[in-house]
């Protein structure tokens, strides 16, 4: 997992409260059977529709996700953070997160920013106004900064430092590694191998 | 915290042996699943979950790909390719052929693409070795007691049968034991599950387990390893302790265990990957140390008596919602709490049942004998017994599915193959098939089925299909009758049944 210290993007003004994960990927791309390639599900149903943010040029390419409150809701796919990350977000605002989605996020390297909404509504009429201009997300601070405006934002410190650090859930494992080594060396010798016998 | 790590006796004292060594098996006081817990622990950090190890990982083509892909993107390896092992199961098809639906057979390909890549065993469609993952893993002799077992499939507590820690993960898990062979783990609570006395004729190991279910309900394990203890579990056969154990998951909890016994030994000694001389009684020693000890205590204790039980059937859309045989559609004004009530008033539209009408009334279009549940040889016996010379009733249509190429050739040579299909029945191959409807295998809209299966959820067999879950003597007594019925309900009519297939402890090889 790549390390996230800070993440200067275009912001994208998603304004809508309540998007659940069957919104940011529907069930039908379940089916896959790699980790990437996604994108084209992300949002799918609401890409049809030409007004849609992301059909608007200067944010198609955007990375910072500026979203209404309680993203992430509903079913718990992984797929969700997945298709976000490959269509090329680092980071999600929102006022308020879903429990299961900022916990996959945070294991897979997306940043998800708790910005109170007032700040939020700010950074939507900027955005909107000025379409295609950049957000600053610096984790070390943790602070935004679109144009003039500077918040704060929410993360807990657990996540925080597995970010900073890149790590996923395997490399958290990793670093304990010589224990793992050792537990083998004391394993009775009977136990059986799926490849002799 | 479940996990109690060391107990202290009522004086304060605490229970652990003087003499005991921490990197033993066995040596802890507590419950079967804490001392299998403690003797997996590779690190133990105040504040975070104990990472355990994993003697075993199976894994199937449903929950692997996005695994193996997550190693790929990162660059890591297969760290144990010799504690892991791959069946095709979920998807194949149980007629001859190639597989038809697209979906399906790129999970099975991409399975074989990832086992060729990462070195894993992998036993394919077609191959002597293959079938259930559930099946194969205690036919081969690979489950052993005090194993921690993982597979991304919740029907891994199966492998419980045999003592071991076995239970189902998710596809990130499933990574992370691939690269690690380890897993971080939140701390469970333990249950016993008391069953005493003996068992009638015709009441089996699927009967018990439903009725514990309908008893503590689907959510009632939650968070909890079940023990199923007492006389009428020791007197089970391995291959119905695998049953009970098996649908533990349907009661919510983590994972179902019994305590290794002579049984367990027995069922072991001479399979392929079962320990060898020295090695064999070196492991026995330790075996027989996996049992709870007399003064541990579990967080929760229920209690059934075997003697009462009668075959159990489900009438609604979860496993917990199910009944004696002999009863009635129940009235869901009579339930429970609001929900409850709810619950059975949605199950009864859906199943098209109306309260009042006598179980054994109900019609059935489909009977599946088959699945990780019920689809061993002794199941395949225990039907074969009851439809033996006797012919399925007109309209109805049995498919028996083995639950794997080795269950499917013994059943052959024992001429179970000629019974089922004399008597009207499909013969299939190996395949978890119609318990889970991903292959053809599926019920109609509309369609009711009598399945030894374990799931009877809405559109679990095929959209709209009405699954009712029976052991496998009522599977084959209801095929011959067209309604739910028992064996016994054949010798109404002056056939005698071979009713004790299956019930015993047979120590007969699969
Ligand atoms: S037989 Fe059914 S429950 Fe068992 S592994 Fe297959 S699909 Fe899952």
């Amino acid at each position: 997992m790549e390390a996230f210290t800070t993440h200067t993007g275009i912001g994208v003004p998603l304004r809508r409260s309540n998007v659940d994960t069957d919104q940011i990927i529907p069930a039908v791309y379940l089916k896959r059977v790699t980790r990437t390639g996604f994108e084209d599900g992300l949002f799918a149903a609401w890409r049809k529709d030409e007004t849609f943010i992301l059909n608007h040029p200067a944010y198609a390419a955007g990375s910072v996700l500026v979203a209404g409150a309680d993203f992430g809701t509903g079913s718990s796919r992984e797929h969700a953070v997945w298709a976000l990350m490959n269509y090329g977000f680092r980071v999600v605002l929102s006022s308020r997160f879903a429990d299961i989605f900022r916990g996959n996020s945070g294991k897979q390297g997306l940043l998800t920013a708790q910005v109170a909404q007032d700040d939020i509504e700010l950074i939507w009429k900027y955005l909107e106004n000025e379409p295609g201009s950049s957000v600053t997300v610096d984790l070390v601070s943790r602070t935004v900064t679109a144009g003039d405006i500077v918040a704060p934002f929410e993360v807990d410190d657990y996540t925080r430092w597995r970010l900073l650090e890149g790590l996923d859930d395997i490399s958290l494992t990793l670093r304990h590694e010589q224990d793992v080594t050792d537990f083998e060396g004391r394993r009775p010798a009977y136990k059986p191998s799926t490849t002799v016998g | 915290m479940g996990v109690s790590r060391v107990r202290t006796s009522g004086d304060g004292a605490v229970s652990r042996a003087p003499e005991s060594n921490a990197e033993e098996v066995g040596d802890v006081s507590g419950t079967l699943a804490e001392k299998v817990w403690e003797s997996h622990v590779v690190r133990r950090a105040e504040g975070e979950p104990d990472l355990l190890y994993i003697d075993l990982h199976l894994i199937h083509e449903v929950t692997s790909p996005q695994a193996f892909d997550g190693l790929r993107l990162a660059g890591r390896k297969v760290r144990r390719p010799d504690l892991t092992l791959a069946t095709e199961d979920h998807n194949v098809p149980t007629t001859p052929g190639p597989i038809t639906d697209l979906v399906s057979r790129t999970q099975v390909e991409t399975l074989r693409r990832n086992c060729e890549e990462f070195g894993v065993r992998l036993f394919p469609m077609g191959d002597a070795e293959q079938g259930i993952v559930h099946v194969v893993g205690p036919q081969r002799g690979l489950t052993q007691p005090g194993m921690t077992i993982v597979c991304g499939d919740s029907h891994t507590s199966t492998h419980g049968a045999f003592g071991a820690l076995a239970f189902g993960i998710g596809t990130s898990e499933v990574e992370h034991v691939l690269a690690t062979q380890t897993l971080p783990l939140k701390p469970f609570k333990t249950m016993a599950i008391n069953v005493d006395g003996t068992l009638q004729p015709g009441v089996t190991a699927k009967d018990i387990v439903l009725a514990v279910i309908a008893r503590i309900g689907t959510g009632g394990g939650q968070g909890y390893v079940l023990e199923y203890r007492g006389s009428a579990i020791r007197a089970l056969s391995m291959e119905a302790r695998m049953t009970v154990c098996n649908m533990s998951i349907e009661a919510g909890a983590r994972a179902g265990m019994i305590a290794p016994d002579e049984t367990t030994f027995d069922y072991l000694r001479g399979r392929e990957h079962a320990p060898e001389g020295e090695q064999w009684d070196g492991a026995v020693q330790d075996w027989k140390l996996l049992r709870t000890d007399e003064d541990a205590v579990f967080d929760e204790e229920i209690h059934l008596d075997a003697d009462t039980l009668t075959p159990f059937v489900t009438w609604g859309t979860n496993p917990a919602q199910g009944l004696p045989l002999g009863d009635s559609v129940p009235d869901p004004e009579a339930l429970g709490d609001d929900n409850e009530k709810a619950a059975a008033r949605h199950a009864l539209e859906y199943m098209g049942l109306t309260a009042g009408t006598p179980l054994r009334d109900i019609r059935v279009d489909t009977v599946f004998v088959g699945s990780c549940t019920n689809g061993r040889i002794e199941d395949l016996r225990a039907a074969a017994g009851v439809v033996k010379g006797r012919q399925v009733a007109q309209g109805v249509r049995m498919l028996v599915v083995p639950g794997s190429a080795r269950v499917r050739l013994q059943a052959e040579e024992e001429g179970l193959d000629e019974i089922f299909t004399a008597a009207g029945a499909e013969w299939r191959l190996p395949g978890c098939s119609m318990c889970l409807g991903m292959n053809p295998d599926q019920l109609a809209p509309g369609e009711r089925s009598a399945s030894t299966s374990n799931r009877n959820f809405e559109g679990r067999q095929g959209k709209g299909g009405r699954t009712h879950l029976v052991s496998p003597l009522v599977a084959a007594a209801t095929a011959l009758r067209g309604t739910l019925s028992s064996p016994a309900d054949l010798a109404d009519e002056g056939v005698d049944a071979d009713v004790d297939a299956g019930v015993g402890a047979s120590k007969e090889r699969s």
